[in-house]
């Protein structure tokens, strides 16, 4: 067990997870600025902790990272985590595009890294494509010159000094000297330390990478011990969920789904039935867990139902605090603040 | 075109919101943050409110140095330019929203996508400002650093350009994708394009280069220009040469949207002004960014030296500037430098820093005046058609585009030489675009095309 808050996120792409529940949208209507914003208010609203954000360099559909941006200013509490691909992306243009969504946010972004060897993508960026056994490899790097590249500036390098005519106290930015397999990253970074000093990163538990926080498919024991042991300070579960909606059992809404386009069982968990049912599963897993995502079946619809039936339930019960407006994603999850190894290196 | 179409030509104004250089001035109380979110929204919002046709980011991928160490003296470090325009896009409406990105060091595939998205996001509003950089000091940051010649970097650029173009027009009107296929020689990319055309088609091309190679290459294939040439002969001047280059590409001589950088000092009478000009000037170049100037050329430390006497007698200690020093002293012969600077101080009776405040200072290609003069003054660039518009640099963020948009707007539109309302709700019609270059004819619908290679 855990002394973090139990944390619960949604993952916003799209019009939901159901792939039966973009049928008869054009790419328009599916891409469309205004569904994207209706999703982060109305997850703000129920009071999540977060809201993710799925992207895949094969896949249609706008850049995670901007989505996440784009919804900074059109949210105030709620934490803003999209995925960015790792394996065949420049890590210095990954690193300082996630600082500047903690910018915006005033920090409350974190980031999924997205491990994809899929050759298809390295051949959009005109590299060699490597091994799923590599792809660990250049992915734990390409986070390692992140953290480096975030730490790269001390908090207080901005000095401002209008007696010496110095912006900057240049002992208090480093070059991050990273080399690695595939790629070398000089530094320091061209954006100041993000709010949070260090983003929280996610990383899927089966992908190898060790961030701050595994993403789980399964409650096994074994599962959620081996991700804890692999050095992430925190586990959360993956949840598909439907639930009864207008009138309609949230199984009668699947199976109508099904009927256009079958919903894939992806491995993860999936919950189908009344709010109460969730609530009680998610007061369960909140002592084995220290957060769940979830994956509503189709956003307009579920979400309505999770803020309006689930999340404030689970407040009612003590088992989930919204995040407060003020606090960054890292307090609101329960990580620590961050510290600069080149700051303690110098202060040593 | 409503009944009250303006008789006389208008000019538009874009925001270049700064942030590396010393034209903005850190030290005031005014001063705001450099990176605070706040700080970019008032800025992007005060321009919307003027009814700017842009709000212009910069981008640098490694931080400066100067004498082998980071600078220190100016304001340093900035958000990327597309996250950043992404949040702005959500608390503006109408104003287009300009990523200046980097064509050598960014990925084919990867830029067009953040582009796009970046064009979606904003329902049309986004541009690409293209720059280009082929030295390894900046690709010690990426994968693939200094692989380029200098004289190749046009060249490349231009590839990645028309790649680029490829990928934003790859949907055809059924949203069908075509693959896009393209060899760089040191590498080749393929792929589909993953989002369909904006209300615009897709981003506006900015381009910046002032070369004979970048005037061409922007004539070819921007559809705004960014001058440095601001002032009204030079202006003048940099048009014709624009447009005949324009229309020795075999594109109509208006194609191509002219915007000088210009910085503007703006007071209720021309003496303040020039008071407040001289206030800027100083604020602008201290007396340690002075020394910082000449150390440029001379390649060592001047500390020694007094700001308010003389220039150093010494000689530079190399014989070429390199990449670190910034564009404006890229490559110089620093003995030749030093010796001319040296003659027309020694000439005018200068010091450093007064020198500095002649050469270095952007006052000589500021405009300085009250209201009604600078309103006169832009009123005769509309009627001679010398600029399409200013890129106004202000030197105060958040506060610098106050004046000009509470004051200098309303004169201008008084005089009928200032757009009384957004065009349109996207870039290229407020700019007054025609059709992206590539979407104009039979060629227009890539479905006519073969794909010369099978889908993957």
């Amino acid at each position: 067990m855990t002394a973090s808050p139990f944390s619960l996120a949604v993952e916003l792409d799209g019009v939901g997870a159901h792939p039966g529940g973009s049928h008869g949208l054009d790419a328009h209507e599916l891409l469309s600025p205004s569904r994207l914003a209706a999703g982060v208010r109305a997850a703000e609203r129920a009071g999540f902790t977060a809201a993710t954000f799925a992207d895949s360099p094969l896949s249609s559909g706008i850049d995670a990272i901007q989505r996440a941006s784009f919804a900074a200013p059109q949210t105030s509490a709620l934490g803003l985590i999209p995925v960015a691909h790792s394996v065949y992306s420049e890590p210095f243009h990954v690193a300082t595009q996630l600082a500047t969504v903690d910018f915006a946010s005033y920090g409350r972004a974190g980031w999924i890294v997205g491990v994809d060897a899929d050759p298809r993508i390295a051949v959009e960026y005109g590299r060699e494509a490597v091994g799923p056994e590599h792809a660990t490899a250049v992915a734990t790097d390409a986070v390692e010159v992140a953290r480096r590249l975030w730490d790269s500036w001390e908090d207080d390098a901005v000095i401002r000094d209008a007696t010496t005519w110095r912006y900057l106290d240049r002992a208090k930015v480093h070059y991050i000297d990273f080399e690695g397999a595939s790629f070398s990253v000089k530094g320091p970074s061209i954006i100041p330390r993000p709010p949070q000093g260090q983003l929280p990163v996610f990383a899927d538990a089966s992908s190898g990478v060790v961030g701050d926080v595994a993403l789980v498919t399964s409650s096994a024991e074994a599962t959620v011990a081996a991700a804890r042991e692999s050095g992430a300070a925190l586990v959360w579960l993956e949840l598909e969920v439907a639930l009864d909606h207008a009138g309609l059992p949230g199984a009668e809404r699947v199976d109508r789904l099904d009927g256009v386009t079958p919903w894939a069982r992806e491995g993860f968990g999936r919950y189908v039935g009344d709010a109460a049912g969730l609530v009680d599963l998610l007061t369960e897993l909140a002592g084995q867990f220290d957060g769940v995502r979830m994956h509503p079946a189709v956003l307009a619809e579920d979400l309505e139902e999770l803020g309006r039936a689930v999340l404030p339930e689970l407040r009612r019960l003590g088992v989930h605090t919204p995040p407060v407006v003020g606090s960054t994603l890292r307090e609101s999850i329960g990580l620590p603040a961050s510290v600069n190894r080149y700051a303690s290196k110098a202060s040593a | 075109m409503s009944a009250d179409r303006p008789t006389r030509n208008q000019i538009q104004f874009g925001v270049f919101f700064q942030g590396v250089n010393f034209s903005t001035i850190w030290t005031e109380p005014e001063s705001g943050s450099q990176t605070d979110f706040e700080s970019f929204r008032r800025v992007a919002q005060t321009a919307e409110r003027g009814l700017f046709s842009a709000f212009f980011l910069g981008e640098g991928l490694r931080l400066r140095e100067h004498l082998g160490r980071l600078h220190d003296l100016d304001v340093a470090g900035r958000p990327d330019a597309q996250t950043q325009l992404a949040a702005l896009a959500a608390v503006t409406s109408k104003i287009g929203l300009v990523a200046t990105q980097n064509a050598t060091y960014n990925d084919p595939f990867d830029l067009a996508h953040r582009l796009q998205s970046l064009d979606l996001l904003s329902g049309g509003r986004a541009a690409w400002n293209i720059v280009t950089t082929d030295n390894a000091w900046t690709g010690a940051n990426f994968r693939r650093g200094g692989y380029l010649d200098h004289a190749d970097r046009y060249t490349h650029a231009e590839q990645v350009v028309e790649t680029v173009r490829a990928v934003w027009d790859s949907w055809d009107s059924d949203d069908r994708a075509h693959l896009v296929a393209r060899d760089f020689g040191a590498f080749d990319v393929r792929g589909l394009g993953r989002l369909p055309r904006s209300a615009q088609e897709h981003p506006v091309l900015f381009q910046a280069g002032d070369s004979d190679e970048g005037r061409d290459f922007a004539a070819r294939s921007a559809e705004v220009i960014f001058s440095a040439h601001g002032l009204f002969e030079p202006a003048k001047a940099f048009a014709e040469d624009i447009r005949r280059r324009t229309v020795a590409a075999g594109r109509p001589a208006d194609d191509l949207k002219i915007f000088p950088g210009q910085q503007f000092v703006l007071a209720e009478t021309d003496a303040e002004a020039r008071d407040k000009a001289i206030w800027v000037r100083e604020k602008q170049i201290t007396p340690a960014t002075a020394l910082a100037f000449l150390e440029n050329i001379w390649g060592t430390s001047l500390a020694a030296y007094d700001p308010d006497g003389p220039l150093p007698d010494i000689d530079p200690v190399v014989e070429v500037t390199g990449e670190t020093r910034g564009a404006g002293f890229r490559a110089k012969k620093t003995k030749e430098t030093a010796d001319a600077w040296r003659e027309q101080a020694a000439a005018e009776n200068l010091s450093i820093r007064e020198f500095v405040f002649k050469v270095g200072g952007r006052l000589e290609g500021g405009i300085i005046g009250s209201y009604q003069t600078v309103a006169d003054l832009l009123a005769r660039y509309a009627d001679e058609h010398v600029v399409d518009g200013f890129n106004v640099s202000p030197y105060l963020i958040p506060t610098g585009l106050d004046d000009i948009v509470d004051r200098l707007v309303p004169e201008l539109q008084e005089r009928g030489v200032y757009p009384t309302e957004y065009r349109g709700d996207t870039l290229r019609e407020h700019l007054g675009l025609r059709a992206p270059l590539t979407r104009r004819g039979a060629d227009a619908d890539p479905s006519r095309q073969t794909p010369s290679f099978d889908l993957v």
